[in-house]
């Protein structure tokens, strides 16, 4: 059998021309079929950002609330409510909200500054510089060290600010896990000083984070939240329930959709007329075969060995290439979103597989009707 | 006195129904044996090639029987017929049908590949089979590289590595030149014939005649004579 499929490959490599063109359609659908679901799979994190840097358990917000950037404000006694249901170890308070700062060079910038509970500062970044104890100290606050860092004109710890004709001053360089998504740096401070700088509304409690006794304790937790009609996701449920949202809801996964499928069906037409070509050229080599004693599933074996060949190199070109476009693209614009995901390679392998069946399924259907009487009457 | 290769009897092929229905092969008995050059002649369209193919296990006749080894060949299996062709039939068509992709020498190891054989195996052993058609120094070039009778020699050599005891050669002096046509002839003749090896070519070409050890002539599908030892018996 080893020795079929290797004249399947010689066939198929040593057409050089043929072989280009269908790694080149293959390797184009691969690539924007990866590059589509990444930069879908990158906007999707960066949307659960906040989640993902605070990273408490479980989140409790009202029922409308889509993602962590659009909050509604809870009422003050939901925080007391919460605290005393069962299994719940501890709770605390979360501010995030949008807000405007001058920097020394008099230019305004937009932010978004959480609030940590006082108490606890449950959801801290990890500093890269400064010490945690001073964002208790005076006009403190913390600054992210993201892609969107330099918006703040690249600011060290002692570097001063306004914010609402408050004076504020970084005492700490953090890091987090994910970037934002709408391009404006990160501020952390405390829940109290948060409420004091940015004008609020009555209620000021973004979400309440909860930390519970045992994961045992979670559904009745959940139960509970919602009898006091509220809702308490876990941070999972948080994340999926941001997806969903900017899947479903905004015409962004409509759109990507369309654009893999678009991708999907150019890669189908190039590689399939491709390949239906090449196997038309080599009809009467094939009928010889057959005529020669080759079997029609040894026959059938090649075609697929040669579609599976060429689909797999072609897939491995395309993740290369997507890969270094991702990779270019971050080092030249570093809030560049796009991240290949295992389902994103999951998702094109699978399109590969049905772009290598296809094709082989209209070789085959030739082949095997090619009558070696064919080859003697010319 | 030699042995029988294959017996053909009563073989009839009729192409298309009703109106439109063509027969190609009317009731064709004969037989071929062993250590013999059998010619089958006749004018485009006389069902030489239809016949060909029914007795090598390419197109099934619509009644009749080809006799090899005791066995029918068309109450075989698809499988098992594929087999024979593989095994007990070396074709060499009349365009040749070599792969361009491939070598020379790989060209002539298909049917050791097909039988499974080891792929350096199989080239070793293809280049022993050029070197018998003469041209062992071609054997890593590719077939468009070669000259039309070198090209027929590759064809041979591929016909001839599976070690057929029938080699089945359709027109073979139609591409070339009469001059390399009558060598190619006389070179089979004296080289891949055998007392254990049956040759059957079709073709039209006289000039080639010969080389025949019996001519079977063909006209609208039947045997109108048979010419035996060069001289013709109608």
């Amino acid at each position: 059998m080893e020795g079929i499929l290797k004249i399947a490959y010689k066939l198929l490599v040593n057409d050089k021309g043929k072989f280009a063109a269908l790694l080149v359609g293959i390797t184009f659908a691969v690539f924007l079929m990866v590059m589509m679901t990444s930069m879908f799979a990158g906007i999707l994190h960066r949307s659960s950002a906040t989640v993902l840097n605070v990273g408490a358990k479980i989140w409790v917000m009202d029922p409308a609330v889509n993602t962590p950037a659009n909050t509604i404000p809870l009422p003050d006694y939901v925080l007391d409510a919460v605290r005393s249901i069962n299994g719940v170890n501890y709770a605390v308070p979360l501010y995030s909200a949008g807000a405007l700062v001058k920097l020394r060079s008099g230019v305004y910038q937009s932010v978004t500054v959480i609030g940590l509970d006082d108490a606890s500062l449950y959801g801290r970044p990890e500093l890269l510089e400064g010490r945690i104890e001073d964002i208790y100290a005076e006009n403190a606050f913390v600054v992210v060290k993201d892609s969107e860092f330099p918006k703040l004109g690249n600011p060290r710890v002692g570097t001063e600010f306004e914010l609402n004709d408050h004076r504020g001053v970084i005492v700490g360089i953090a890091r987090v896990t994910t970037g934002s998504l709408f391009g404006v740096p990160t501020l952390y401070t405390t829940y109290n000083r948060a409420l004091q700088y940015i004008p609020s509304t009555r209620f000021t409690t973004a979400f309440i984070l909860i930390e519970p006794k045992s994961s045992t304790a979670v559904p009745y937790i959940k139960a509970q939240v919602a009898a006091l009609g509220y809702e308490a996701l876990t941070k999972d449920e948080f994340i999926q329930k941001t997806s969903d949202f900017y899947k479903y809801q905004t015409g962004i996964g409509t759109n990507v959709l369309i654009m893999t499928v678009i991708s999907f069906i150019v890669g189908l037409s190039i590689s399939g007329q491709t390949f239906y070509t090449f196997i038309l050229e080599n009809l009467e080599k094939f009928g010889a075969l057959k005529a020669i004693g080759a079997k029609g599933k040894e026959l059938v074996l090649m075609i697929l060995f040669q579609a599976s060949f060429t689909s797999l190199t072609g897939y491995g070109l395309g993740i290369g290439l997507a890969s270094l476009v991702i990779t270019v693209a971050r080092l030249r614009l570093p809030s560049y979103a796009a991240r290949i995901t295992y389902p994103s390679l999951g998702f094109a392998f699978v399109m590969v597989l049905i772009i290598a069946g296809i094709s082989s399924y209209i070789g085959v259907r030739k082949v095997l009707r090619i009558e070696p009487f064919d080859i003697f009457r010319g | 006195m030699a042995e029988l290769a294959m017996r053909a009897t009563e073989l009839v092929k009729w192409f298309g129904e009703g109106e439109t229905r063509t027969v190609a092969v009317r009731e064709i008995s004969f037989d071929a044996w062993f250590g013999e050059i059998l010619f089958i002649e006749g004018p485009s369209g006389s069902g030489k090639t239809t016949l060909l193919s029914l007795i090598s296990g390419i197109l099934r006749p619509n009644s009749g029987t080809v006799m090899v080894e005791g066995q029918d060949l068309w109450a075989m299996t698809s499988d098992r017929i594929a087999d024979f062709r593989l095994n007990k039939v070396g074709f060499v068509f009349q365009d040749y049908h070599l792969f361009p992709r491939l070598t020379t020498a790989e060209n002539v190891a298909i049917p050791l590949i097909l039988k499974r054989m080891d792929w350096n195996e199989s080239i070793n052993e293809a280049m022993k089979y050029l070197e018998i058609v003469g041209i062992g120094d071609r054997a890593m070039l590719p077939p468009v590289k070669l000259s039309g009778g070198e090209q027929q020699r590759v064809a041979i050599a591929r016909a001839i590595a599976s070690r057929p005891d029938i080699l089945i050669f359709d027109e073979p002096t139609a591409s070339l030149d009469g001059d390399t046509g009558r060598k190619i002839v006389d070179f089979v003749k004296k080289n891949i014939l055998n007392e254990k090896r049956c040759i059957i070519i079709v073709t039209h070409d006289s000039r080639i005649f010969e080389y025949a050890d019996r001519i079977i002539r063909m006209e609208d599908g039947r045997i109108t004579g048979i010419v035996q030892g060069g001289e013709r018996e109608e």
